[in-house]
């Protein structure tokens, strides 16, 4: 514990003296690019640490997903950007004063080499973090916990700040509009941003300047995050019981009557087909699997146990096994309050799939609903087309009663009948298709500059206002439409899937009450300086 | 009509320098004077014709139209530019052009559009009409056979909509009433009778989205439990009609028990045959409580259960129990409900006999309309008891009560003093009970003169005032009655409307001719197979301007002559059946060409019409049915060009053996013109006498 907070005095101490080095921008891009990548490979056995990465990735999403899938307005992409994510922010910026030097240059290049500087601690932290690893396995639990978490809070500190400088650029570069293509790349990235703990942090910028009280204050906010990321897992919880096919919900196994097994992203997605039952390593053959067998111990290093695959149940005593999803803050993850395991490892695959990755199959007869599972998507494209009961939002039902339940409810819809059917006869009702086409264009070009322009609680209004007043195409053909508008505020037309719409909302929210945005920065930047 | 339209535009310029006293006229006084001129369209026709004043300010005045042609639709919509209502039944091609053509005439104007009988139109026609006229309130749409759901939702578009009727549109399914309950939200009337592509769904969704509707019309609809609890959430049901629905059981009805409304007024459901008491007594646990028409016909036995299930209902004022089995006990324990019914209907109920219904009506002494039509066993007991105590009976139906003997009608005419509605067809009814006590109330013997002193006819009627009420009177198949007795409802009854004589073969001239003169206002009547009747019936007839419906089968005595007096002075006639009478010829058909331009129906069968006649019937535009069977001067050329010519055929039933003579194109271009043929291979048979038919008639029983 010592160390670290000696390791965060050094780190402060050293951001006042940032500013020598600010003629050294552009050499530290590739510094930069280095950090992500390095950030990307590590194995982050902290779990609030992911949480945070991951919980701005998610809400992140919200913003990005649409205009990235549909190329609808990438430009207006780039202010969400400068709000959210400080590495493109600084990025942006860089690219700007070499281009537009038309503000104080002095400020400017203060408040950049003060960026700098912050993304250097950024950068010791990580590697620490990175090199303490190998020590951590062999102390006991409590003690690394403690550790992981004071380390954490350092680094959602030193973001904070670097968002606050980076806000303060933000007035000066906001009538020039960069191409930001390779940010919007960037942003479907993992593990990248943090921004979670910076919403809640925003008050507590201050506190991190008298170390005395560093520590409690540090747990306040990883608490705070912690709820952040309850509260996201709640939304993601909804989607995934509907979701999940092999849901588990029956089984009620006490917590740690069973073995928790985790596997890594990049584990989940291979595409494997054969797991080891003790680690959960999976394998392209089967032959691979059992020499990796033979590394967890004698027992299968025999004859018998590498000419059979599947190891005899009876042989020894049963540990049950429960698969944890390495995604952090998903009820699935180990660490989620209500965590609930997955049963086998394609379970795992799936839900990882499904739940966290993009969807990139796409149903080749209707061209809109896509899968991250390819099964899911030949099980769709099975009945695809035949989903005939549709509304005249494009909202598509595989039932009539489904149909009119949906139309029963809300006000202003109705029955679309099939175009076959109404040839010759257009009723303003009878092409969904064509009202979903035009909304897709419209909508959400509208609801990208609003949230841009002006961030606060108007903003949040409006796209609620847009979203009740305007079909949202990428409402249209979520299968969790009708029931997330049961439950959902809105009785008048169906909102975005659930995913976005939530988690846009409460970051716009919450970014409205606790992140004042120009101010508070310089401030803040005033004060380390 | 062109020439003295044409007089009227000239009379002004002619006498240009007088001044025209209609000037002093307002509109408005004019207006008023219009509206007294409803009833006959003649009228208001020949008042257009006055002047040029009067032709502009009727055409003003007038509000409802019902077009003859659809041709002329466009001249007659600009004549009448504030047409609010638009009856559309006599055009049956009504193309989706001719509705655009209306909806930019009639505009925001048009209320209310009849297109029941009309076809060749599509949901765009009537998208057009929804969009242009927003203020209409009232579309018929039934028997539109070919209207598909995207029809529906056009006229979904009607916002304002507050009636609709869509019986038989077979291929709307629930997605199209589902648009049609979002879209028109303000309905209050909805049937969606025989529209058997509706389900629950549909139906859930009007009950759901149309929160003011009084009436809903489900019959025959495959309609479950499942649209109930929604049906039974509408504050303001008052009609509900669930007839033939054969999927709603008694557990359906559980819900009622369940649900607080006391709403309907009316419950229709006849033929639901898996109703039984069960079901029905939910009715009477709150459900029921502002129920006043029940209709049970042919749902389930009238048994004591039955009857002591519906006795709690305590606004019951009408129940219809058409075709259910009924016990004794059952009746005399509706006799003993607590309420007094104003109508009962027991047609066609088997085990109705002496002992129930006398107790029955003994009970309900307020009856107004009493229907035991076909109620075999019932006896002079029945009917005394009837006549006793219900005196205040304004319509009874008694159909073959065929062991009623004479002597019981007598009392009908001597207490029932307020009948309007009286079938006494197919019954042993002769002149003595029948004109003796319902009409002339004992003057016995009365010599019957074709033309009487109107003041001693004056004398006559005064003194029988008491039935002068009678507006309906069916004798058909009384074999027993005479000249005497109808000469009698003659002078009696001039309100009368319509008299069935079918079968009163001993019915002559002396007998027609009293009706026609002492019932004026006759608009139906039927002689058919009173062989003896003669032209000089028609000619008397013909003083019944506002004769609508003339059936004179097997008369043979019957000329073209007797017909074209008939033609010319009964413009209103709209179904005509001149079948075997086989002396009417093509003479006859010309002034019928001629001045009955209202006819819609003609039956000439076995007459001595040839191709020449049929042609000449061809210029009667609104001419819809025409049935031609063993015609023997018919060519099939003359039949082709006479079929070509009548453009607003619907129906046309004739020989088989033309089928093969006449080009198929032909049949087709009439097929597409929106005309069926029924062909028909009848063999001529020869006339039964009557008596023996009436006999046979007694062995189906």
């Amino acid at each position: 514990m010592d160390l670290e907070e000696e390791l965060c005095a050094g780190e402060w101490g050293n951001s006042s003296s940032g500013n020598e080095l600010t003629k050294e921008l552009s050499s530290d891009h590739p510094s930069y690019s280095d950090f992500s990548s390095q950030q990307c490979q590590q194995k982050w056995d902290n779990a609030s640490m992911i949480g945070f990465g991951i919980g701005i990735e998610t809400s992140f999403q919200g913003y990005g997903r649409p205009s990235v899938v549909q190329g609808g307005v990438p430009l207006s992409l780039n202010n969400q950007a400068k709000i959210l994510g400080q590495e493109d922010v600084q990025m942006h910026d860089i690219q700007q004063t070499n281009k537009i030097p038309d503000w104080d240059p002095n400020a400017m290049l203060n408040n950049l080499s003060l960026l700098e500087e912050k993304i250097h601690q950024l950068q010791d932290l990580v590697q620490l973090i990175a090199g303490r690893r190998g020590q951590v396995l062999g102390q006991p639990d409590e003690l690394v916990f403690q550790q992981q978490q004071l380390v954490t809070a350092d680094l959602t500190s030193i973001i904070a700040q670097l968002i606050s400088t980076a806000g303060s650029l933000l007035p000066s570069v906001k009538n020039t509009l960069p191409a930001v293509v390779p940010s919007t790349v960037q942003l479907g990235q993992p593990g990248r941003v943090n921004l979670a703990p910076e919403l809640r942090m925003n008050d507590d910028v201050q506190p991190q300047k008298n170390g005395g009280s560093k520590t409690s204050e540090e747990s306040n906010q990883t608490d705070m995050t912690g709820n952040y990321v309850a509260e996201h897992n709640n939304l993601l919880d909804e989607h995934e019981l509907k979701d999940e096919e092999d849901a588990d919900e029956g089984e009620n196994l006490p917590p740690g009557t069973y073995e928790i097994l985790q596997l890594e992203k990049e584990e989940i997605l291979a595409p494997h087909t054969h797991f080891c039952a003790i680690c959960g390593k999976g394998f392209k053959r089967d032959a691979n699997l059992r020499m990796h067998m033979r590394g967890h111990g004698d027992e299968y290093k025999t004859p018998a146990a590498l000419a059979k695959p599947h190891k005899d149940p009876g042989s020894e005593p049963v540990v049950i096994k429960r698969y944890s999803c390495p995604y952090a803050g998903c009820k699935r993850n180990k660490d989620h309050k209500k965590f609930q395991p997955l049963k086998t490892i394609l379970c795992v695959k799936n839900h990882y799939k499904r739940t966290h990755c993009d969807k990139s199959y796409t149903c080749s007869r209707c061209n809109i609903k896509k899968f991250s599972v390819i099964a899911d998507l030949k099980t769709h494209e099975k009945h695809c087309g035949k989903d005939k009961w549709l509304c005249s939002c494009g909202t598509t039902f595989s039932r009539k009663d489904k149909l009119f339940g949906h139309i029963a409810l809300f006000q202003g819809h109705i029955p679309a009948i099939p175009l076959d059917e109404a040839r010759g006869n257009v009723g303003p009702a009878d092409h969904p298709t064509e009202i979903e086409a035009t909304n897709k264009g419209s909508v959400n070009s509208v609801n990208f500059n609003f949230r841009s322009t002006t961030p606060g609680e108007a903003v949040a209004q409006d796209i609620m206002d847009l979203n009740g007043g305007l079909d949202d195409p990428t409402a249209c053909f979520s299968p969790l439409n009708f029931e997330n508008c049961n439950f959902g505020g809105f009785h008048e037309f169906p909102r975005p899937p659930f995913e976005d719409s939530e988690s846009s909302f409460s970051f716009l929210l919450s970014g409205s009450c606790s992140y004042p945005p120009k101010t508070r920065g310089e401030s803040s930047s005033n004060n380390l300086e | 009509m062109e020439s003295s339209e044409l007089r009227a535009m000239k009379k002004p310029k002619t006498e240009e320098n007088l001044t025209n006293p209609f000037d002093l006229l307002s509109e408005e006084l004019v207006f008023l004077v219009l509206d007294f001129l409803s009833e006959n369209p003649f009228d208001r026709e020949s008042f257009s014709l006055v002047c040029k004043y009067f032709y502009s300010v009727e055409a003003k005045h007038r509000k409802t139209l019902k077009p003859l042609r659809p041709k002329q639709l466009a001249s007659v919509l600009t004549r009448y530019p504030n047409v609010t209502r638009l009856d559309l039944t006599l055009c049956p091609i009504l193309t989706d052009a001719s509705l655009a053509e209306i909806s930019n005439a009639c505009g925001s104007n048009l209320t209310s559009i009849d297109l029941s009988r009309s076809r060749f139109f599509s949901g765009a026609g009537l998208l057009n009409l929804a969009l242009n006229c927003q203020n209409l309130v009232e579309i018929d749409l039934s028997n539109a056979t070919e209207l598909r759901d995207s029809g529906a939702a056009a006229v979904a578009e009607a916002k304002n909509l507050e009636r609709l009727w869509l019986a038989r549109c077979k291929m709307i399914t629930d997605l199209g009433v589902g648009c049609i309950a979002v879209g028109c939200r303000k309905l209050r009337l909805i049937s969606l009778k025989w529209c058997l592509g509706v389900g629950d769904f549909g139906v859930g969704l009007i009950a759901v989205k149309c929160k003011e509707i009084r009436s809903l019309d489900l019959s025959f609809l495959p309609i479950t439990d499942e649209c109930f609890p929604s049906i039974l959430k509408l504050q303001y049901l008052e009609d509900l009609v669930l007839e033939g629905c054969f999927c709603i059981d008694d557990s359906s009805l559980e819900v009622l028990k369940c649900s607080c409304m006391s709403l309907k007024q009316k419950l229709d459901m006849s033929s639901c045959q898996n109703i039984t008491h069960v079901g029905l007594s939910s009715l009477t646990h709150g459900a029921g409580e502002n129920l006043q028409e029940l209709t049970l016909s042919y749902v389930s036995p009238v048994t004591l259960a039955l009857a002591d299930s519906l006795g709690k209902l305590p606004r019951l004022q009408s129940i219809k129990l058409d075709g259910c089995p009924v016990t004794c006990a059952g009746l005399k324990a509706i006799g003993n409900w607590c309420v007094s019914l104003k109508e009962l209907s027991l047609s066609k109920c088997s085990g109705v006999i002496d002992d129930g219904l006398s107790s029955l009506v003994t009970k309900h002494t307020d009856l107004r309309k009493l229907d035991i039509t076909c109620c075999r066993q019932i006896t002079y007991v029945s009917i005394a008891q009837i006549t006793n105590s219900c005196t205040a009976l304004t319509s009874l139906k008694m159909e073959s009560c065929t062991l009623v003997p004479r002597e019981a009608f007598v009392l009908i005419g001597q207490q029932c003093h307020f009948l309007e509605e009286l079938d006494l067809t197919d019954n042993e009814i002769d002149d003595e009970g029948f004109p003796l006590s319902l009409i002339l109330g004992g003057v016995k013997d009365y010599y019957v003169k074709q033309k009487t002193h109107p003041l001693f006819l004056c004398a006559g009627l005064e003194s029988i005032s008491r039935c002068s009420k009678l507006s309906s009177l069916k004798l058909g198949i009384c074999l027993n009655i005479t000249d005497k007795g109808v000469a009698q409802v003659g002078f009696s009854c001039s309100k009368l409307n319509e008299l069935d004589l079918y079968r009163c073969t001993n019915i002559t001239d002396s007998g027609i001719s009293v009706i026609a003169y002492g019932c004026p206002d006759l608009e139906m009547i039927n002689i058919a197979y009173c062989k003896d009747v003669t032209d000089n019936s028609l000619l008397s007839l013909s003083k019944c301007s506002r004769l609508n419906t003339f059936e004179s089968r097997g008369c043979p005595l019957i000329t073209s002559l007797g017909l074209a007096a008939i033609a010319v002075q009964c413009k209103q006639l709209a179904k005509l059946d001149i079948k075997k009478c086989s002396n009417i010829d093509d003479t006859g058909m010309i002034p019928l060409a001629y001045f009955s331009q209202n006819l819609r129906q003609i039956n000439l069968s076995y007459t001595a019409v040839t191709d020449a006649g049929l042609l000449k019937l061809a210029s009667i535009g609104c001419l819809q049915s025409l049935t031609i069977l063993h015609l023997d001067g018919l060519t099939p050329s003359g039949l082709a060009t006479a079929l070509l010519a009548c453009e607003g055929l619907t129906k046309v039933k004739l020989q088989a053996s033309f089928k093969s003579l006449i080009p198929q194109p032909l049949l087709k271009h009439l097929e597409g013109r929106g005309c069926v043929f029924q062909w028909r291979d009848k063999v001529l048979r020869a006339e039964l006498d009557p008596r023996c038919w009436k006999l046979k008639l007694e062995d189906i029983m």
